[in-house]
């Protein structure tokens, strides 16, 4: 029988600042099922969670020990890469693989002759060596004859009348999102005191993950297949083209993802380079080694789409929104997903109406990013909220404050500020510095909402437990761990409900024999499997239960759990070693579901960032000197690995803010920069001081009160060090990345 | 900046200038094989020092162990110790000196093994990861990136460990966050650990090791 719980739900850290906003801690009843676990309320005093603890995979990662896709070294290994096409648009009219085919060493060679090549970076041609020294020398003897047709690769470009068709259908490139219309938006902005509009333009910037895409793939000898993947979604890897070419009933085919070296929205299904090395697999019965190229990954690896935003606000003079509307382009490479700019959101808009187009155009659909959408998005919205505030002569801080209904961000909008000292460090007049070098603070808000999800299409996601008389403990689920934590994160829940310490807990993830997880996306992952282990961990104390019941000769259901030890009404006591020692030498192996999210009055989670810059008005260069990123994630499950993930978003942030764009030849549409040398990453020497702050909430969604956190991180650091630059030079930069350039042309508007 | 990034250093470090001078050599060798493949005799156009094509024996010492070895000419350092050696705590990402994801130490200083070639090695004093600590004997470094959670998705940590450690060792316990940061600056990392990386480096080196 469920019950009825009613607790406490909202902030359990910053006991002066929660005071002063009302709603930050709350009143709620839920409906607990009888197998879940008793929600824990604000302020409960917990053991491990949300202590500082090390991740366990750390030493393994720390030594070389960690075994990635990429250091898979098996037995009789083969070597496989691919010929790609230059050209944004080009018939493959036709591969002469001929040398290749005849060298020593050369175990297979796949070409795709007559095929449209769409993007730069299209496979003409794969090769399966016996060593990557004959592989480079097969690739390098490949002739491929190309037919060049006209592909415009930019949106600009793209959105031309005329322009060629990447679908060859439509007439034109642009898809048309559907118009979004909230409230009375044309009396909002007839009644409006004051209207701002802006125009602001994003780049388009690729995932880097550090370690490519890729896959060793094995077919074995009793006609099963081992696959070792670098993907964030391993239960649901071995499909459509991949596992057509591996020829293996999808049932015999295991998936490891022990460890992978980055994802971030970029590696959930297998590729077309996956399935070519599956061919070679099933075709040699050896096992086949294919990593991306640097430059592949760059080119097909995944990007954020970029954007052109035109949006228009409509506010009274004293800092009241009434309304915002716009229309968005992005690029969505073949008729990819995540082109648009997701800028509505956060504040309270009596009216507002936009619309999203994604543009199609000759190069590699984007994947999801991180926040797909919401950096661009959030970029725009906040630029225009601050010109807003100036244009009236308000603080932008106390706009935002006036049109934010969410209590938690209210919360964390007055931590960020002293922490930044806002008062004390923005410029009351924007550009007011004397001198070449210009400083100025900005604030933006982040979003996300996120709590998890109780199912997939596979049924309940489900968490196994296993443990031994000897009181070893293994949680087991196929939900891999990305970076972000998710091991040490199960290992502390089930530390937490079982007394015992997250360092002696046995955490397996990443293989597709485990009950299926989640993919790793849309900060879910965490928030997903987290209240399973909980639900587990009580499955497993009800067996203990039973097996001290038989023991002790009374009923388990007066057997209680305090304390960490197991008490019956006579006062017997067990510890939880104490209470294994009772298990048979073939184990307890018991599960535990995740069950469905209650409602909780936090829909959202909530987060704020400041960014303080010194701008070099001579230059054009910019510094960002300090962030302080406040965010909630839900209840924090390890202090520790979450602020690194904060960091984590904010140099992200940073990077996309300031120096990432993939640059086009303007003519072929080739990238012209995809090495880590011409494609800059925030590296440590522009590395500025973050103060990642977590406000732990109770979310009240689930057992454990847990939410997402990877993706908010991110979303408001762009917005952040833009306002800053406005605040310091006086003027905006509308287009990131703001390069040395751009601010310079920036300031030469403002003398203009 | 010049005396704490370890790859500016002289003579062993190896910089861009050398790095390009090494391509010109390899360039200027590759036209000798052709024309041997062309019918040349070999006495006529090889100089003594030219190897390959073809495998060449080597012995390395890598993390204090004598390997004798049969590799090609052109095989880099980081290839080496990847595949024949099964050392792939260091990590091909850039494949041009950029990333630093391959840093191992030459003869004690930090190097990217992308940009050595094996035969290069031979005779000197190789260091990987796996030679300062193994999971259950880490080193004060690595435990120090332990308990500072100083990665995430852990692919460029083995490098950044190198260089970290190379820092500590260097400056010992008066190393300086510019100093913590310069070392690590050749070092990229897409996850966004370098605030807790410093802290590692500076808490290694006040606790001494």
């Amino acid at each position: 029988m469920p019950r009825q719980v009613t607790y406490k739900v909202g902030i359990e850290n910053f006991e002066k600042y929660r005071k002063e906003v009302e709603g930050a801690v709350q009143e709620i009843t839920v409906e607990v099922h009888e197998l879940d676990a008793e929600p824990w309320p604000v302020d409960t005093p917990l053991r491990h969670v949300g202590h500082d603890i090390p991740r366990l995979d750390a030493p393994a990662k720390v030594t070389g020990a960690a075994k990635y896709t990429y250091d898979i070294n098996t037995a009789g290994m083969t070597y496989c890469g691919f010929v790609t096409s230059p050209h944004a648009h080009a018939i493959i009219k036709k591969v002469d693989a001929s040398k290749a085919e005849s060298m020593k060493g050369v175990l297979g060679v796949k070409t795709f002759e007559g095929n449209r090549a769409t993007y730069p970076g299209y496979i003409a041609a794969g090769v399966c060596a016996e060593s990557p020294g004959i592989l480079d020398d097969a690739l390098q003897a490949i002739q491929v004859d190309y037919e060049v047709k006209p592909g415009p690769c930019t949106t600009e470009d793209a959105m031309k009348p005329g322009a060629e068709t990447v679908d060859m259908r439509g007439e034109s490139n642009v898809r048309g999102g559907r118009p979004m219309q909230r409230g009375k938006i044309d009396e909002a902005f007839g009644s409006a005191d004051v209207k701002v509009a802006g125009e602001y333009r994003t780049a388009v910037q690729t995932h880097s993950c550090l370690e490519p895409h890729g896959s060793v793939v094995q077919v074995n000898p009793d006609g099963g297949a081992t696959v070792w993947a670098s993907t964030q979604a391993t239960s649901g890897f071995a499909r459509g083209a991949f596992l057509r070419g591996l020829g293996v009933q999808r049932n015999r085919v295991r998936v490891l993802t022990e460890h992978m070296g980055g994802g971030f929205g970029s590696k959930f299904g297998p590729g077309s380079w996956d399935a070519i090395a599956a061919e070679f697999a099933a075709k040699t019965k050896r096992p086949v080694k294919m990593l991306l190229s640097r430059r592949m990954e760059h080119l097909l690896g995944g990007n954020r789409p970029d954007s052109i935003q035109k949006l228009e606000l409509a506010g009274t003079k004293d800092g009241s929104f009434l309304g915002i509307r716009g229309e968005t382009w992005g690029t969505a490479g073949n008729g990819g997903r995540g082109a648009g700019a997701t800028n509505t959101m956060v504040y309270n808009w009596p009216a507002r109406a936009m619309r999203q187009n994604g543009v199609n155009t000759f190069s590699m659909w984007g994947r999801a990013f991180r926040a797909p959408r919401h950096p661009q998005g959030s970029f725009a919205m906040e630029a225009i909220i601050e010109r807003y505030a100036h244009e009236i002569g308000m603080d932008p801080l106390a706009v935002r404050m006036k049109n934010d209904p969410h209590p938690i961000r209210q919360v964390q909008w007055r931590i960020g500020a002293d922490r930044i000292d806002w008062k004390k460090n923005r410029r009351k007049v924007p550009g007011s510095d004397k001198g070449v070098v210009k400083r100025g603070l900005g604030c933006a808000a982040a979003r996300w909402s996120q709590a998890g999800r109780h199912m997939s299409r596979g049924g309940p996601y489900t968490v196994d437990i296993a443990i031994d008389r000897e009181g070893n403990v293994t949680v087991a689920n196929c939900v891999q761990d990305i970076g972000t934590g998710i091991r040490t994160v199960m290992a502390i829940l089930a530390a937490e409900e079982l007394g015992t310490d997250p360092s002696l807990i046995n955490v397996e993830v990443g293989d597709s024999r485990l009950k299926p997880g989640p993919g790793s996306g849309g900060s879910t992952t965490s928030p997903t499997i987290g209240p399973a282990v909980r639900t587990a961990c009580v499955v497993a104390k009800d067996s203990l239960k039973a097996l001290l019941a038989l023991e002790w000769n009374v009923d388990e259901s007066k057997i209680e759990w305090t304390d960490g030890d197991f008490v019956d009404p006579a006062g017997k006591r067990a510890t939880f070693p104490q209470a294994c020692s009772l298990i048979g030498d073939d184990g307890l192996r018991v599960s535990g579901q995740r069950q469905r999210n209650w409602t909780s009055p936090y829909r959202e989670t909530a987060g704020c960032q400041f960014a303080q810059v010194s701008v070099d008005t001579e230059t054009g260069v910019i510094t960002v000197e300090k962030v302080v990123a406040v965010h909630d994630c839900g209840r924090v499950v390890d202090a520790l690995t979450a602020r690194n993930q904060v960091n984590g978003g904010v140099i992200q942030g940073i990077s996309y803010a300031l120096y990432e764009e993939k640059q086009l030849d303007r003519n072929l549409g080739d990238m012209v920069n995809p090495t880590f040398d011409t494609y800059r990453i925030m590296g440590m020497a522009d590395c500025p001081e973050i103060d990642a702050v977590m406000t732990s909430v109770v979310s009240g969604f689930n057992n454990a009160g847990m939410m997402g956190l990877g993706e908010p991180a991110t979303v408001p650091t762009a917005a952040a060090v833009a306002n800053a630059v406005f605040n310091a030079i006086g003027v905006e930069v509308p287009e990131l990345p703001m390069t040395p350039a751009r601010v310079l042309t920036a300031l030469e508007g403002k003398q203009g | 900046m010049s005396d704490d990034s370890p790859r500016d250093d002289k003579p062993s470090g190896l910089t861009r200038r050398a790095l390009f001078k090494g391509a010109g050599a390899a360039a200027a060798a590759g036209a000798v094989f052709r024309s041997i493949e062309a019918g040349a005799k070999e006495s006529d156009t090889v100089p003594a020092n030219v190897q390959g094509p073809g495998t060449v024996p080597v012995e390395l010492d890598v993390n204090g162990a004598k390997k004798k070895l049969e590799i090609e000419p052109r095989q880099t350092l980081l290839e080496v110790l990847r595949l024949p050696l099964d050392l792939t705590g260091a990590k091909p990402v850039c494949d041009r000196g950029t990333c630093g994801a391959c840093t191992v130490w030459l003869d004690e200083k930090p190097v990217y093994a992308c940009t050595v070639l094996g035969v290069e090695a031979a005779g000197r004093k190789v260091t990987t990861v796996e030679g300062l600590g193994t999971p259950e004997a880490m080193s004060s470094i690595q435990k120090t990136f332990v308990a500072e959670d100083a990665l995430q998705c852990g692919f460029c940590t083995p490098g950044m460990v190198m260089s970290a450690a190379w820092a500590v060792k260097k400056h010992g316990k008066d190393l300086t966050e510019d100093q913590a940061r310069a070392a690590c600056a050749g070092n990229l990392c897409r996850c966004g650990t370098y605030p807790h990386v410093l802290k590692a480096a500076l808490a290694c080196a006040r606790k001494g090791s």
